[in-house]
Parts: structure tokens; C-alpha cells; sequence
């Protein structure tokens, strides 16, 4: 469970986030949208205690604000938008890294790390590369490998950052997909930033549309993404399209074009 | 919802992963865990022996030659009786007391010292490359050898007694890193950021050098003893300098060692490593106090010595991967090789007269780092 309140982060004179208060519940997927510079990065990095933030944020009852950096990474996964991914580490090393916040300050990994790692490589599909190095995996490879990496945290909340951004529209689908069964596997609570809005209503328990750093709109997905909620935000050419089976897809129509289709000119 | 903490070393702790799963639930289809998989033991140990057990060879070799060569031309079998009759238990031999001396108080503490100070530079250089991830990184980085440098000509054009040369370059240097760490990391913030501290580093250091360059030159009658300390050397040590330095080292690698893993966490980034519950700042400042300590013991027994903390961690990195795990124990003991045989060089090259170390460290070692960089195919990560 997360609870935010009245969580403000600048930068400087810069204000990224103005008050945002929300809640979170156990095994929920909320999902974050707005257009870009809205501040959705920042309430994730708030939630990690990557940036420092005014207001109160809570997760699993507990306030973060004087939690040791241990104790944090026990309770909340954060996989950032573009990880840092060392070339010549091994995949299977780097799914251990995962269980960091488990190990004794100057301590090694015992069995059971590796057990519960081995476990998650085969879990993600990821146990036929787990002695290659990073560098020869693909962008789907990585994203899975990432999401191993937290996974092995064993915390009860995952922030997710634009988990989808490098990948085609179906791996998107697949790792999306994939978080979902996780989530529910294990009963985790997710907070994601996720650009495509058609993605995010279909796998979101909730969305939060944030604009300025404020919370412009949230609820269910089909409450929020309905064209007199969205234009505002993203502009007058975005359009809900509702499909025959119920989902809602987002497109923005381009004006219309003076001249004829371009052909071949002659 | 429950804090998942397994109990390390149960058998069960996997059951236990998906126990501390409030939901219970387990996927369809999924065999139980402890029945799939591989073998976990293949997963992520990284070991370091077989290029230990080279570089253990390599510093063997080193210590052998280096007791062995020396302007007094004793046979090996000589030297190797002269090494024996001191011991306790020795067999019957009849060692001239002249060769033993020569082998005991003259070559011996040598190499012993030498191995001492590489595997410090090394292992020093190797973990500051780690804690600010920069592949420039050497252990001079926060202002060591400026501070060091600085406290040794205070001595020298003070006219003060050379016993006192350890204690005004230990000082100077933990002086000038204290001075790097609190100016850095006081500006921008809490903790302040690695670029601060480095550029603080960069700052004091020509600093202090500006200062010990107008004293020297105002001495120019101590110019020849100054710059003999500066660059270096290993030809007054003794056993002395050994027992002086002999904790400082031993303290400062078995905390660096004992940092790898950390060290290792921290390659994907500050930012990450603190979301996977590191310490950063705390982590720095332990790196940063061990590495400081040891390699201004070091230095301030042998003047300073270039280049051993650049080249050694990246020869390790560019060979056998850029784990701490290996870079750190392998760097320090193939550091500790490589200066032996770095000093055999400079008392061997012109003898009677000795080169200056840091001149043989850098005319050996730049060549031989060149070559370990054109001939690696694949890229490595290098910090």
C-alpha cells in the first residue's frame, strides 16, 4: 500500500510536483499519465527517495521519510527508465544485485540468494542466457532482466518507470502482460509511468492523469480516458476510439491535409 | 502486507519466497520451485581463482628475482642459503655473514616493501575507479601525492631530520584528502555528489603543488633531494619502514576487500545502488578513509610512485572483467609483483645508479597497458 500526502518536490524554483495526494491499495496497479514534464518520473523518484520531497509518503503503513536506504529497498522496487546496465556483468549476477537490500552490510550472497534468484531467472524465462553477459541480450531480454533484478528485492511495491519504452508494441504487450501475472503472483502493489495511454487503460486497476505536477484527473480507466478529460492535457486532436471489444484506444488525428494523397509525381 | 525476509541458509527459503506471498497463489503449470531451475550454485559466483592464482605466481617469480639481483652478484643458491640460515629451524650451512646480511637487511625489506606499496596503489586505485566511477580514477585522485609531496619539502627545505619524512607526508596527505572531502563534499547539497569531490580533489591538489613548487623553488640547493623523494625510490628500505606501514596496509586492504561486493552493487549507478539499499555516501567515505590511509603509509615511506594504480586495475579489468571480486584481490597482489619487478628494473638499468621508479613504472607500464588495450576484441566496462 502507498499513500502520498500533499507531496511536493522542486528543483530548485522549479516545481515538478504541487500537492499530490493519492492512495495506493495492496495489490493495486495504479497507473500514471500526462503529458510530458508532468512530473510522473519525479512522484516515482519521491516514492524511491531518489529526490528529496516535501509532504508525506507512506508505504506499507510505514513512512519512508527516516527509513534507512535498507529497510526502504526491502519495502519498494524501483526499476528507473533507462537502468544502468554494465556490459560484461552476467545476467545471473545482476539478478543477485537485486538481493542487496537482503545481505549484511560487507556480507556475500548466502544459498538462499541464489536459490531465489535462480528462481526468478527461470521464472522470467531468462535461465538459457543466465552466464551471458548483458551486453549480448536483446531490448525484451532486458527488460525481463530488469524487472528480475527488482523482483528479487522481494518488496511488496514495484515503480515502474516507462517500463515499455525501447520495445516494439508486441514485447510491450508481453511485458506488460507479464507484470500483470507477477502482480498477481505475488500480490504486488505497482505504480507505473507509461507513456501509451492506450497500454496503460488496458492494464491499470487506476489512472492518475498528472499535468504540472498536480493531479488533473484519476479513477478507472474508462473514466479517465474519454476525450473531455484528455484534450485538455494533450491537446485538441486527441480522440478515445472505443473498440468492439470494450478497450479504449488513443489516437491524436492529424488536421486535415489541404493537397491530394502524395502520389508519384509525374 | 509482510516484509518478505528469508531466512538465509534454510532449506526451505524458496517455499518461504512464495510463502511470504500473501496471496499463496501459485502459478498453473509452474513446477515447484526447488524442482526447476539450475543448479543455483552456478549462479553468480564470481571467483577469483584461477587469475589469483596467476598473479600469486607472478608476485612469487617477482619476490624470487628481486632477493636474487642486486650489484653484490650472489649466486641463487647463495641467496637461497642466506634466506635459510636465518630461520629458526635451518639446515647445516656455512653462509658468509656478509651475504646474509646482504640478503636480510638490504634485499629482503626491499621487496617486502615493494610488494607492501604496489598492492596498496593497486588495490587503492582499483577501489577509487569502483567508488567514483571514473576508469581515470588513481589513488592520488583526492590530493595524496600533492599533500604528500607538499609535507616532504616542508621537511627537506626546513632542514629538518629525514626520520621525520613518513610523518610530514602522511600528514600532509591525509590533510590534503580531509581538505578535498569536506570542500567537496560540502557544496551542492547533502553528501555532495562525486563530480564535486573530484573536482575538490583536482582543485586542492594544484593548490598544494603550486605551493610546493615555489618552495622548491626558492631551495634550489634541495631540488636534487626533493625531486629524488618525489619520484620515488625503495633504496633505504628497511624493516623499519615495513613494521611502520605493515598495519596501515593490512587494515586499509582487508577493508577494501571486504567493500567488492558493494563495490560491484554500485556498477549500475549511485542512484540505482541507493534504490537497492546501499549507503552511498557512507560507502564513499569508508573507501575513500581506507584508501587514503594506505596509500599515504605507502607513499610516505617510498615518495611517490606513479602509475601503479592506473595501469594494474585495468589490466586486471581489460583480462578478466571488471567485477571487484577479482579486480581488487588480483590488482593487489599482481601489484604487488609488478612493482617488485619495477624496482629490480631501476637498480638494474643503469646500475650502479638507480632510475627513479615512477620513470621505470611508467616506461614499463604504459607500453605493456597499451598493449593489454589493443589487444582486447571485446569491449569492457572499464570503471
Amino acid at each position: 500500500m502507498i499513500s502520498l500526502e500533499d507531496v511536493r518536490v522542486s528543483y530548485g524554483p522549479a516545481v515538478a510536483l504541487d500537492g499530490v495526494t493519492e492512495r495506493a491499495a495492496d495489490g493495486e496497479w495504479l497507473c500514471l499519465i500526462g503529458p510530458n514534464g508532468a512530473g510522473k518520473t519525479t512522484l516515482l523518484q519521491a516514492v524511491a527517495r531518489q529526490v528529496r520531497h516535501g509532504g508525506r509518503i507512506e508505504v506499507c503503513g510505514q513512512p519512508t521519510g527516516g527509513m534507512s536506504r535498507r529497510k526502504l529497498a526491502r519495502l519498494v522496487a524501483y526499476v528507473p527508465q533507462r537502468p544502468q546496465l554494465p556490459p560484461d556483468m552476467t545476467v545471473g549476477d545482476y539478478v543477485l544485485l537485486g538481493r542487496t537490500p537482503h545481505i549484511g552490510y560487507l556480507r556475500v550472497e548466502t544459498d538462499a540468494d541464489r536459490r531465489i534468484s535462480a528462481e526468478l531467472i527461470d521464472r522470467l524465462a531468462l535461465s538459457a542466457m543466465a552466464g551471458r553477459e548483458l551486453r549480448t541480450l536483446s531490448g525484451g531480454e532486458l527488460q525481463r532482466l530488469v524487472l528480475a533484478r527488482a523482483l528479487a528485492q522481494q518488496a511488496p511495491v514495484l515503480l515502474l518507470d516507462e517500463p515499455t519504452s525501447a520495445l516494439d508494441l508486441g514485447r510491450r504487450v508481453d511485458a506488460l502482460e507479464l507484470v500483470d501475472t507477477l502482480r498477481r503472483e505475488r500480490s504486488l502493489t505497482v505504480l507505473s509511468a507509461v507513456h501509451d495511454l492506450t497500454l496503460a487503460g488496458q492494464f491499470a486497476d487506476r489512472l492518475l492523469l498528472l499535468d504540472g505536477g498536480r493531479v488533473a484527473a484519476g479513477g478507472p480507466p474508462p473514466s479517465v480516458l474519454r476525450d473531455e478529460v484528455l484534450r485538455p492535457h494533450f491537446g485538441p486532436r486527441v480522440e478515445v476510439l472505443i473498440t468492439d471489444t470494450g478497450d479504449r484506444a488513443v489516437i491524436s488525428r492529424r488536421p486535415p491535409q489541404g493537397t491530394a494523397p502524395a502520389g508519384p509525381a509525374d | 502486507m509482510t516484509e518478505a525476509s528469508p531466512n538465509p541458509g534454510s532449506p526451505d527459503a524458496v517455499g518461504r519466497d512464495l510463502a511470504a506471498d500473501p496471496s499463496g497463489t501459485v502459478t498453473p503449470g509452474r513446477p515447484p520451485a526447488d524442482a526447476a531451475g539450475p543448479p543455483p550454485a552456478a549462479l553468480g559466483r564470481v571467483r577469483p581463482g584461477r587469475p589469483l592464482a596467476i598473479a600469486l605466481a607472478a608476485l612469487v617469480v617477482a619476490l624470487a628475482v628481486g632477493v636474487s639481483v642486486g650489484p653484490a652478484d650472489l649466486s641463487p643458491a647463495t641467496v637461497a642459503e642466506a634466506l635459510l640460515v636465518r630461520l629458526p629451524w635451518h639446515p647445516a650451512l656455512s653462509v658468509p655473514a656478509i651475504d646474509t646480511a646482504i640478503v636480510w637487511q638490504i634485499r629482503l625489506p626491499r621487496v617486502i616493501l615493494g610488494a607492501l606499496v604496489g598492492a596498496m596503489l593497486a588495490g587503492g586505485g582499483a577501489a577509487y575507479q569502483g567508488v567514483f566511477r571514473n576508469p581515470l580514477a588513481d589513488p592520488y585522485l583526492l590530493g595524496v601525492a600533492a599533500g604528500a609531496g607538499l609535507g616532504a619539502t616542508l621537511i627537506i627545505v626546513g632542514g629538518g631530520s629525514t626520520g621525520l619524512l613518513p610523518a610530514a607526508a602522511f600528514t600532509g596527505a591525509v590533510g590534503a584528502v580531509t581538505m578535498t572531502y569536506v570542500l567537496g563534499s560540502g557544496a551542492g547539497g547533502t553528501g555532495g555528489s562525486t563530480a564535486s569531490i573530484v573536482l575538490a580533489g583536482v582543485a586542492v591538489a594544484a593548490l598544494l603543488t603550486a605551493i610546493q613548487e615555489y618552495l622548491q623553488q626558492q631551495h634550489t640547493q634541495e631540488l636534487q633531494q626533493i625531486y629524488t623523494w618525489i619520484l620515488g625510490s625503495l633504496s633505504l628500505a628497511s624493516w623499519s619502514d615495513i613494521t611502520l606501514i605493515l598495519p596501515y596496509v593490512v587494515i586499509a586492504a582487508a577493508l577494501l576487500l571486504a567493500h567488492r561486493r558493494l563495490l560491484d552493487v554500485l556498477r549500475v549507478g549511485e542512484a540505482e545502488a541507493g534504490s537497492l539499499g546501499v549507503n552511498v555516501a557512507r560507502l564513499r567515505l569508508t573507501v575513500v578513509l581506507a584508501a587514503t590511509l594506505g596509500t599515504a603509509a605507502a607513499v610516505a615511506v617510498t615518495g611517490l610512485i606513479g602509475f601503479v594504480g592506473i595501469i594494474v586495475p585495468h589490466t586486471v579489468r581489460l583480462t578478466w572483467g571488471a567485477s571487484y571480486r577479482i579486480v581488487l584481490p588480483v590488482s593487489m597482489v599482481g601489484g604487488a609483483a609488478f612493482l617488485v619487478l619495477a624496482d629490480v628494473a631501476a637498480r638494474t638499468v643503469q646500475a650502479p645508479a638507480e632510475v627513479p621508479l615512477t620513470v621505470i613504472t611508467a616506461t614499463i607500464g604504459a607500453p605493456f597497458f597499451l598493449f593489454v588495450l589493443r589487444s582486447r576484441r571485446t569491449r569492457r566496462d572499464l570503471s
